[in-house]
Order: structure tokens, then C-alpha cells, then sequence
């Protein structure tokens, strides 16, 4: 390798480069057959949607793939229109239940779709055997859910399958919400320079739910943040009118919800990990079992792009709001590099955050 | 659980980093961490962009899903797919490829396989199923292999015969002592591991100085002791001193845990060889279930496939594993071997040099300092 003009450095850069290239690339579907990792929100559940779904019904409400899809009436009235389903197990856990989390999940859904949530649906799978009496506790939780998110349930359907096809109860919920004339939110909009705004501490729900499987022999008092945020995104709004583009933290966390961002408005996302909220018995818990919370999933956590003069006004409007007191800027969005999200450590060290892959499993040592 | 916080602190940071520039100088050095702990705790922190560009931190073998060979894997889907057996793993071992897929995927056409925190969640799920037969893919070194110890004695107080663990532990000394023995390697000293410490305790690592002239600091796993330990590498280096010491001595005693030790001395004997992959075949580097034991040995009771199989010929996690090349430097990294289509070892466990790399570190040297400088918001 005589006259080879380049160093070690300009290598490991032209290599990087490639990756970053390869990266970029939209994610192939391999596998043969459905992996945990395809429900779990990150590339492979990317490549599943890709791949199956929007394959077969392609049309260019579902191509933009935001949490709900934006529906322009004759009138030129715009709705939002999401759905999401919920297996979560236990069914009970400390904050919250099945029945909470399939309110709060589409409402939010449509909260930072722009829209005022209005009327839901709802639909059970129940496993035959499942007691009534608790099925009726889950149905009341949906009921003062929906109050408490003004929202009506309005239509809804009833399956029951035999004992071992289903894991006691699942449940389906779609909603629909009214847009404001004049609301527009996208990724087109956001902008080197815009601020990263986090309306509260991460980490709550995710962990909350794998303690209380009780196979983990850790208690913590870690409660689960599920709540509905249509009022803090009416509060952010209206003191940051400007606000470009939101998306909740849920499955996958905020770690995934930033590559979103980074990949659909093709710019960088540089994070800074001393002001990223979280519960120390969150990161106690997270350290424990070796599980980044950033990628840890929330179920009334938002994250907002506004522009920067906007910033300290939408921070404050989070805050007056009694879920929002731990909101904060977390960061920025810069031109380079694009597509990436970059975390700088409080050591002044810095790391790539990835879009998470699998589910988070345990490290073993 | 505040208590990493005096771990993690920036200012001590700063005052550590500016005493390593100082130490290091004009000078070129490279530490290998042992411990794929260390691994994940530099990449996690960006602890190498903050160091001087004269200190290369080198990632070693020792990441325990890293080093399991293809064959091995092969068997424990093998034994997974046994009609009637319930086969439980730690998470990061689901999904290391063998030759025809990994554990996931053995899962997915319907195997039973379940994630297991410890040995002994596993034989609860032994005793929960006695209809099934259940067995534990152990892995790890001389840091996991105590509580498989404790599980087997458990086994045969609580009298279970549906329980077996196939063992695939591994100790430490071994592939220390090969790679000082690989000839295309030069290194100015270890970050010795930390956990394995608490059961071996310090002294297995005279040999490194005395035999081979390399000074090794035995390190915690917090960001700081990283620092910690390339202050004391380089203060030794710039003593003339030449020896073993202990950074994490509020865990490691240099006797290690005595009681351990005896209950590994119980229940397991030394293999003559194992085979490790990218370092090939070493001697008497890893334990096999003792003959007392051998009811509960999986590859006693069942016979397994047992073949080897030579490792993709495009993955060179063998060098990766080694130091001799970078993550970044293997032909297929970051391309075909991604952490979701990973082809090599080094790419799965989150303390895989590779994956670490890819997840945390895969950034430009000056864009990773602007980052890190930049004033913040």
C-alpha cells in the first residue's frame, strides 16, 4: 500500500459516510416470520409497515405515517383520524390500567396531530373465562378517562375467542378529532435552529409495567405517566403558535421519536443529556437492568419542535399545566449532520442515539 | 438510588482528563478494556472523544454473548426445538445468529423459548412446569458462573429432575494471556475487568506484569473510574512501575469472594479446550458441569448435535475481538452487520465492541467534539 495519501482518520470518515448512506436507505423486511421485534416500534416494526402494509393500501393520507391521518372534508374542514390497539400486560399496574392507556393512547394520538379530540371507538377481544367484574373495573377506567379527555365513545364492538387464543383482554380504540382552521403542523416546517421541547419526564410508564410482571424482583415506586395531553398541546400552542411539529413518546421513547424527526425533516438532533428529565428512581431502575430510558416508552409524553424565540413561552405554558411541571427544552435541531440525533453527555463526551432496535433486552453482565 | 451520581460528576471529569493530557504528552498509547462492560460504559458516555487523541482505548474479548461459537448456538436451538423442552436464556443471547437463525427466530416457528434474569428464575420455571423439561443456556464468565453454581446445588436440594443448564462458561485468564501471546498486537496496558474481579479477585493477574511486562488496573464501571483507570495506567507507565492495582476497591477484594470460588470448585471443572469465536481454540479456558453434577448437565442428558462451524468468512469479529482492527475497519460493519441483521457476535450484545460502536460512537471525531463543547440550550 505504497503513495496511500489518506490517514487512518479520513478512512474511518469515508467509512462512516458510507454507512451513514447505507443507513439511510429505507429499512428491507427479512424476515420470514413475526418477530416481537415488529411490534416493538423501531426499524423492524419500520420495515413490517413499510413492507406489508402500506404496500397493499398506498394512498397519500397513509404515506405521511403520522399518528393519525389528516382528512380534508368537501367543507375544507380538516379531522384527524388515528386508531391503536392495547395488549399491555398485567392488565393493572401501579397508575393506570388497560382501560386507561386505550383512551389516553388515541386521544393523544390526535392531540399532536393538531386536532381537538372528539369521539371514540372502541373494541374488545376478551378470552373466554375472563371475570366480569374486572371487565366492568377496566370499562369504568375508560369511562372517567374519556370525561376526564373529553371525549365520547361512541360506537364499539365485542369479540370473545376460547380460553388460550387470546391473553385476557385486548382492546382496540380509534378516534376521530376536529383540526382548528389555520392549524398546520409538519415535519416540512422545522428548521435549523428550532428547540426541542420534552412536556415531562421519561421513562414512568415503561418501567412501571415491567416491574409491576413482577419477574424482575425489583420494587420501585415507579407509577405509570398515563394521561391524556390535549390539554397541554392546546396550552404549548397557543403560547407558541409557531410550534412545527409534535409526536408523543410511546412505544420506543423519546430516542425513536427524535430519528423520526431527524429522518422525515432530513435534519440533525442534538440532545443534552443533563436536561433530559427523569425520575431518579426511573434511572435507578433503568441503570439496574441495563435499559437506556431514553428508549423506555411513555404514555402521556409529548415532544414538541418550536421555533427558538417561541421556546421559553411554550416551557412556561407546559409548566402552568399540572402534568407539565418537569417540562423542558432538551435540545436542538441543527442542519448537520442530517438524519442523525446526537446526545451530548454531561461529561462533555458525546454518543449517536439510534433508532432502538428490538425489544430493549436486558444486558447479562 | 442517587448513588452513581459522585460517579458521574463533570467537574471531577474535566480535572481527570486534564491530568491524562498532561501524563500523556506528546506520547502514543493504547489500553485494551477487557470487559465489554467497560466497552458500553465508554461508547455511552463518549468517554473516547474526551480523551487526548494519543490514548486509543482497544474493546477485548471480553463481552461473554461475544464470544460464544456458531456451533454452540446451534446446539441451543437444537435443544430448544426438543419436543417438550422450555428453554431459557439471558435476553442478549436470543439473539446471536447461529448457521439457520437465531433463538428469536427458533421462537417465532414455535419454539418455547423465555428470557430468564437468573439461573434461579429459570428453575422456578422447572419447578412451575413439571411436565417440562427446562433447560438454562449459560453463558458469561467467572461473574455469572456463581449463580449457576448456586442454581445447581439449589436443583439438587429441592430433588428436580426437569432441570438441566447447558454451560458454556468461560474464565477470564485464558484469552488475556492469548491475546498477549498475538503477535500483531502492541498495547501499553489493561483496564482489567471489574465484575469478574469480585470472584477472582486480583492476583490471577500477576502473570500480565511479571510475565509480560504490561501494567493492568483492575476498573469500575461508572464513567468516571474509566477515567480513573487511565490516569493510574498512565501514572504507573510515567513512574516506571510495572504491577496490578485496583481502581474498584470498593467491590474488589484482592482475595475475590473465597466462598464463591469453592462453590465454582464444586460444581464445575475446567473444559481441556473450548472454542471461542474469532479467537479459535483455547485451553482450559472454560467449565463444564462437574461429573457430581451431571444429572443437571445438559450435555449429558441429551445428545446434541455438537458441530463446529466455522464462522462467516466476511465477519472478522476475531480481529475486532483481538483490538487488531477497529469495528469500523471489518469489511461488512455498519453494511451487511448491522445490530438488526447482525452476522457476527460483536454486533448483538449492546456490549459488543461492534454495537457499541454503531450505536453510540459511529460519529465523526470533530463532529463529535463539536457536540460535546457545543455551549448547550
Amino acid at each position: 500500500m505504497t503513495g496511500e495519501p489518506t490517514t487512518h482518520a479520513d478512512r474511518e470518515d469515508r467509512m462512516l459516510l458510507k454507512i451513514e448512506q447505507f443507513r439511510k436507505r429505507r429499512p428491507r423486511l427479512i424476515d420470514e416470520h413475526i418477530t416481537l421485534a415488529h411490534g416493538a416500534g423501531g426499524k423492524s416494526s419500520a420495515a413490517l409497515v413499510d413492507a406489508v402494509f402500506v404496500e397493499a393500501f398506498r394512498n397519500p393520507e397513509l404515506e405521511q405515517l403520522g399518528d393519525g391521518a389528516v382528512l380534508t372534508l368537501p367543507s375544507q374542514e380538516r379531522l384527524a383520524f388515528s386508531t391503536d390497539s392495547f395488549v399491555v400486560q398485567p392488565l393493572e399496574f401501579p397508575g393506570g390500567t388497560i382501560g386507561h392507556l386505550a383512551v389516553h393512547g388515541t386521544v393523544n394520538d390526535l392531540a399532536v396531530s393538531g386536532a381537538r379530540p372528539q369521539w371514540l371507538s372502541a373494541a374488545f377481544v376478551i378470552e373466554e373465562g375472563f371475570s366480569i367484574a374486572r371487565l366492568k373495573a377496566i370499562v369504568a377506567d375508560m369511562r372517567s378517562a374519556a370525561d376526564t379527555a373529553g371525549v365520547q365513545i361512541v360506537t364499539g364492538d365485542t369479540k370473545v375467542v376460547s380460553r388460550g387464543a387470546a391473553d385476557g383482554l385486548y382492546i382496540s380504540t380509534a378516534g376521530v378529532g376536529v383540526i382548528p382552521a389555520g392549524r398546520r403542523l409538519g415535519a416540512d416546517l422545522v428548521r435549523a435552529g428550532d428547540r426541542v421541547v420534552l412536556s415531562g419526564s421519561l421513562g414512568a410508564h415503561g418501567m412501571a409495567v415491567m416491574l409491576a410482571r413482577g419477574d424482575l424482583a425489583i420494587e420501585a415506586d415507579i407509577v405509570s405517566d398515563t394521561a391524556p395531553v390535549h390539554e397541554m398541546v392546546e396550552a404549548l400552542l397557543a403560547a407558541a403558535p409557531g410550534t412545527r411539529w409534535m409526536r408523543d413518546a410511546t412505544r420506543g421513547g423519546l430516542g425513536t421519536v427524535c430519528n423520526e424527526l431527524a429522518q422525515t425533516a432530513d435534519v440533525g438532533v442534538i440532545l443534552d443529556e443533563r436536561l433530559l428529565p427523569v425520575e431518579p428512581q426511573v434511572l435507578g431502575a433503568c441503570d439496574m437492568l441495563g435499559i437506556d430510558p431514553i428508549y423506555v416508552a411513555n404514555e402521556g409524553k409529548f415532544v414538541a419542535v418550536v421555533p427558538p424565540e417561541e421556546a421559553e413561552a411554550a416551557v412556561a405554558a407546559l409548566r402552568s399545566h399540572p402534568l407539565g411541571d418537569q417540562a423542558a427544552v432538551i435540545g436542538e435541531v441543527v442542519a448537520t449532520p442530517s438524519g442523525m440525533v446526537a446526545l451530548r453527555t454531561p461529561f462533555g463526551g458525546s454518543r449517536i442515539v439510534d433508532m432502538l432496535v428490538g425489544d430493549p433486552l436486558p444486558r447479562i453482565c | 438510588m442517587k448513588f452513581v451520581d459522585e460517579f458521574r460528576d463533570p467537574a471531577a471529569a474535566r480535572a481527570l482528563v486534564k491530568s491524562i493530557t498532561r501524563l500523556t504528552g506528546d506520547d502514543e498509547f493504547k489500553f485494551m478494556e477487557v470487559c465489554g462492560g467497560h466497552t458500553h460504559t465508554i461508547y455511552r458516555h463518549g468517554i473516547e472523544h474526551i480523551l487526548p487523541p494519543g490514548i486509543e482505548l482497544v474493546h477485548g474479548p471480553g463481552c461473554p454473548v461475544c464470544v460464544i461459537p456458531m456451533g454452540r448456538v446451534d446446539d441451543a436451538m437444537w435443544l430448544a426445538e426438543q419436543p417438550g423442552v422450555i428453554f431459557t436464556t439471558f435476553g442478549d443471547m436470543m439473539r446471536v445468529p447461529g448457521s439457520s437463525g437465531s433463538l428469536l427466530d427458533a421462537k417465532a416457528r414455535g419454539a418455547d423459548v423465555r428470557f430468564v434474569y437468573s439461573p434461579l428464575d429459570s428453575l422456578k420455571v422447572a419447578v412451575d412446569n413439571p411436565d417440562k423439561h427446562v433447560v438454562f443456556f449459560a453463558v458469561g464468565f467467572e461473574t455469572t458462573a456463581p449463580s449457576t453454581a448456586v442454581t445447581l446445588v439449589r436443583a439438587r436440594q429441592l430433588g428436580v429432575t426437569n432441570f438441566t443448564v447447558f454451560c458454556n462458561h468461560v474464565t477470564i485468564v485464558p484469552p488475556i494471556k492469548a491475546i498477549l501471546e498475538s503477535p500483531d498486537l502492541r498495547l501499553s496496558g489493561f483496564l482489567g475487568p471489574g465484575h469478574v474481579s469480585t470472584v477472582v479477585g486480583t492476583r490471577p493477574y500477576r502473570f500480565v506484569p511479571e510475565v509480560y511486562g504490561k501494567p493492568l488496573v483492575v476498573a469500575g464501571f461508572e464513567p468516571l473510574d474509566i477515567l480513573a483507570t487511565v490516569h493510574m495506567l498512565l501514572q504507573q507507565i510515567r513512574d516506571g512501575r510495572c504491577e496490578v492495582e485496583n481502581q474498584y476497591g470498593r467491590v474488589v477484594r484482592e482475595e475475590g469472594n473465597l466462598a464463591a470460588l469453592k462453590l465454582l470448585a464444586e460444581t464445575f471443572e475446567l473444559r481441556p479446550h473450548f472454542e471461542w469465536r474469532g479467537l479459535g481454540f483455547i485451553s482450559q479456558s472454560a467449565l463444564k458441569v462437574n461429573r457430581n453434577y451431571a444429572e443437571f448437565d445438559a450435555e449429558e442428558v441429551f445428545s446434541m448435535p455438537g458441530v463446529r462451524v466455522a464462522d462467516p468468512k466476511a465477519c472478522q469479529c476475531g480481529e475486532v475481538l483481538k483490538g487488531v482492527i477497529k469495528p469500523w475497519e471489518c469489511k461488512v460493519f455498519g453494511t451487511a452487520c448491522t445490530p438488526e441483521t447482525p452476522i457476527g457476535t460483536c454486533m448483538v450484545s449492546p456490549e459488543g465492541a461492534c454495537a457499541a460502536y454503531y450505536n453510540f460512537g459511529r460519529m465523526h471525531r470533530e463532529a463529535a467534539q463539536m457536540v460535546g463543547e457545543s455551549a448547550g440550550v
